[in-house]
This record gives structure tokens, C-alpha cells and sequence, in this order.
């Protein structure tokens, strides 16, 4: 009988009951973690919750922010589980603020763009590329440049992580993933550069529901997904307009 | 007499052409978004990841999931697209996008940007604005002209770590308008801000300029 369905067998060991099973077996002291992204939008939930309440401590974290007060990757920096921080903005986070003024925890800088390209670069088997951005500046210290056609650039290396965590819209028992608008941000290029990637979804559909050709992650990228729960999706900045008006 | 903040978001705005895809910093470029001429159009990007950026939504319609840099609420157009950081910063650094205009804390005559951290302070971080001005080719920068304490913003060289080494094309400030050679051939005053004598210019100004009114 399961010869006959051997791709029911295979997708459904990529299904996980919860956050905290997804991530058994695969975190440690010292690991490299990169997480989905931009502010709070898109973050994976349930799965940072997951990281803090497994005890890993000196995490380097790779991704656009840190979270934001009380909120996001704060919760596992406010557990003094993070070593090291890679990002291109980590405003509004005190605890970040006083423990690197104190020198406590290590941030990389990085541009926006060369995180996002490190991190394409990283998933795709790629060890580095040459850059405009950051030339001139104190970006570039310390890196190869090289010209072309007249341009300076500056090499800049991929990046890989032990555990790549994202939050997608929707997802199947495949791995086959769907984002929703802006909370698509850095997800599709972290689900490619973790040796082991997992996805939580808002909705977990059957394979064969999300149509082939509008899915944006394909599912060799993820090796575990889970049904996420009580989303809380903050928003950092809520701007209105008054009704009637244009 | 100096412009404010919406005279000089304004002044900025007569940069836009028809068809532009356009990427607003936070602050006073932001302003820009109002001020884009009738029958013109114009596209503005976010660098999170989405191009035809809307106004804000109505109250009760905010969607967490639809955000622009600066983390506000947004909406969507018909034009919309949404896509990943990644091929949003292809957009950036591949020259896609015709126009950036941004917030600076100083400006030099060679072109130079800083505009992302004060050492000894707390750094937050330089966000996309080194990516911005590496790869779109027209960088508008609208800054006040001189620090709180008086002393000016356009320099002949930049004390603060740059974002950038000449990238700076247009500077708008209260007082006026410079246009900047890149390559370093210099800076020239081209407008005064209504009110504006160029003696007081001169005397607030630390860069090296030509004045051709």
C-alpha cells in the first residue's frame, strides 16, 4: 500500500505537531540562527517563542532587525541567549541599545541590501560577490575591492545558518510556502540558507491546494513546517488616515 | 525667511518625472508622497519588499502584514507588487530606480553622504540608505542646513562616517538648492530659498560652492 503512495510518506515527516518539536534535536549552544523578517512583519512567532524556551545560549542571529521592545527576537536577547547580532537596523531595542553600548554583545552592521544578497548568496551555493554599496565607507574595511568597468566594489561573503526559521502565509505538508504582502521581506532568501529550515504557516493546506505556480519558496528549501498559532503580528507603527479623505 | 519643511519637500518634488520609480527616506522625503503633481505618474517603492506604495488606511483597516521602511501601515494600489528584500535591493543596486531622495546629517562638496551614525553614539544601524545611494542613479539629499549649535552640514569634507563617497547629486536645504558633480568637479548654488540673501548662504555654509542663480 505505501508504494503506491510513497509521496504521502515522504511529506508528511515534514509536518511537526508544535514550535518547540520542530526545533528538538537541532539547537546548541553556539549556533548560528537566521530569522524572517522586516520589524515585526513576517516574523516566525512561534517559533523565536520556541528558541527562547529551549535555552540555546551564545546564538549568533542573523536577520534584518532584533525584534523590537518586548517584542520578536527581544524575547530570546532578553533571555541572554544572543552572542552575536548580524542586521542593518536594530532600533527600538533597549536591551540591544545598553548591552552593546557596554560592549556585551557583538553587532555586525550590514547594508540592507548585502544582508538580503549575503543571505540569497549564502542559500544558492555562492561564497561571495562584489558590490557597490558600502564603498568609501567604513562597510568596506577590511574587504577585497576590486574594479570593473571603472566601478569599485567590495566583496562581500554568503551566509549560512544552523537553523533558518521563517513565517509564511500558507504552506504544505511539501513545503511548498506562500507569503502575504510586506511580511515577505527576508523570509524566501533565509528559507534557502539554513541547513535545516523550518516554516510555521498561518495555514497549513493539503498538497495540491497552493496553486504550482504561485508558490514562492518551493518546498526542498523546508525541512520541517508547522500550524503556528496565536498570532499577534504587532505593529510597530499603526498610521491611519481620517475617513472621507483621499 | 527660509522654506519649512513642506516648501523644501515641495522643492524636492519638482525632481520627479513622469513614469519614475521613486524610493522616499523617512522624514521630510516622506512629505514627497503628497506632493506628486496631478496626471503625473509616479511609483513609489518600499525597500521591505513592494512597489506602488498607498496611502495610509483608514482607521480599523490597518493590515500588520502591509508596512512600508519606516514600519507605518500602509495600503496597496492596483499597480501593487510585492516582493522579496532581495529582488527589492536588485531593484536598488541594479539601477532600476530613477530617484531616491533622503535625509542626511551631513553633505560634502565632493558628493559625499553621511548619514547613519555618530561615533561614541548609540548606532541603530544604516538600514538600506548605503544600498540607495551605491545604486539609483539620481540621489536627492534634504537635510536643515546647519547643526542645531549653527555650524554647517555642507562640508568640505564629512566628519561622520559616510553612507557614501560621491553619490549626492541634488542638496535641499532650508536656504537653497546645490547641484553636486559627482566626481568631485564641485558644487553650485543654484536657488535660493525665498528670502534667502546669498551673503547669508555664504556665511553658513563650510563647503566650497560656485553660484549660478
Amino acid at each position: 500500500m505505501f508504494v503506491l503512495q510513497p509521496l504521502e510518506a515522504f511529506v508528511t515527516s515534514k509536518i511537526y505537531p508544535d514550535a518547540a518539536s520542530a526545533l528538538k534535536g537541532l539547537t546548541r549552544d553556539g549556533m548560528t540562527v537566521m530569522a524572517g523578517g522586516f520589524g515585526l512583519c513576517g516574523i516566525p512567532e512561534n517559533l523565536i517563542v520556541a528558541l527562547r524556551d529551549s535555552g540555546a545560549k551564545d546564538l549568533t542571529v542573523i536577520g534584518n532587525n532584533v525584534g523590537c521592545d518586548e517584542h520578536g527576537m527581544w524575547l530570546v536577547l532578553a533571555n541572554n541567549q544572543i552572542k552575536k547580532v548580524l542586521a542593518s537596523y536594530v532600533g527600538e531595542n533597549k536591551i540591544l541599545e545598553s548591552r552593546y553600548m557596554k560592549g556585551e554583545i557583538e553587532v555586525e552592521f550590514n547594508p540592507q541590501g548585502t544582508l538580503a544578497e549575503r543571505i540569497r548568496a549564502g542559500g544558492a551555493g555562492i561564497p561571495a560577490f562584489y558590490t557597490r554599496t558600502g564603498y568609501g565607507t567604513k562597510v568596506a574595511e577590511g574587504k577585497e575591492t576590486r574594479q570593473f568597468n571603472g566601478e569599485w566594489y567590495v566583496m562581500e561573503t554568503g551566509l549560512t545558518a544552523d537553523v533558518a526559521l521563517v513565517k509564511a502565509w500558507k504552506g504544505d505538508a511539501a513545503g511548498n510556502l506562500i507569503y502575504r504582502k510586506t511580511a515577505r521581506n527576508f523570509n524566501p532568501m533565509i528559507a534557502t540558507a539554513g541547513k535545516v529550515t523550518i516554516a510555521e504557516v498561518e495555514e497549513l493546506v493539503p498538497v495540491g491546494a497552493l496553486p504550482p505556480d504561485q508558490i514562492h519558496t518551493p518546498g526542498i528549501f523546508v525541512k520541517r513546517i508547522i500550524q503556528g498559532k496565536d498570532y499577534v503580528k504587532h505593529i510597530e507603527r499603526r498610521t491611519t488616515r481620517p475617513r472621507g479623505s483621499k | 525667511m527660509a522654506w519649512n519643511r513642506d516648501q523644501m519637500a515641495a522643492r524636492a518634488a519638482k525632481e520627479l518625472r513622469d513614469g519614475f520609480y521613486v524610493n522616499l527616506g523617512i522624514g521630510i522625503p516622506t512629505l514627497v508622497a503628497n506632493m506628486i503633481p496631478e496626471g503625473m505618474e509616479v511609483t513609489l517603492q518600499s525597500e521591505n519588499g513592494m512597489l506602488g506604495m498607498g496611502a495610509f488606511p483608514y482607521e480599523g483597516e490597518e493590515d500588520a502584514d502591509l508596512i512600508n521602511a519606516g514600519k507605518q501601515t500602509i495600503t496597496e494600489l492596483p499597480k501593487s507588487v510585492y516582493f522579496s528584500s532581495a529582488d527589492s535591493f536588485g531593484m536598488i543596486r541594479g539601477g532600476h530606480i530613477n530617484l531616491s531622495i533622503l535625509g542626511g546629517m551631513q553633505v560634502s562638496e565632493k558628493g559625499d553622504l553621511a548619514n547613519w551614525m555618530v561615533p561614541g553614539k548609540m548606532i541603530k544601524g544604516m538600514g538600506g540608505a548605503m544600498d540607495l545611494v551605491a545604486g539609483v542613479p539620481k540621489v536627492v539629499v534634504v537635510m536643515d542646513h546647519c547643526e542645531k549649535g549653527g555650524d554647517s552640514k555642507f562640508k568640505k569634507d564629512c566628519s561622520l562616517p559616510l553612507t557614501g563617497k560621491g553619490v549626492v547629486d541634488l542638496l535641499i536645504t532650508e536656504l537653497g538648492v546645490f547641484e553636486i558633480d559627482r566626481k568631485g568637479s564641485g558644487a553650485k548654488l543654484i536657488e535660493l530659498a525665498e528670502g534667502v540673501t546669498l551673503d547669508e548662504i555664504k556665511a553658513k555654509t563650510e563647503a566650497n560652492f560656485t553660484v549660478a542663480l
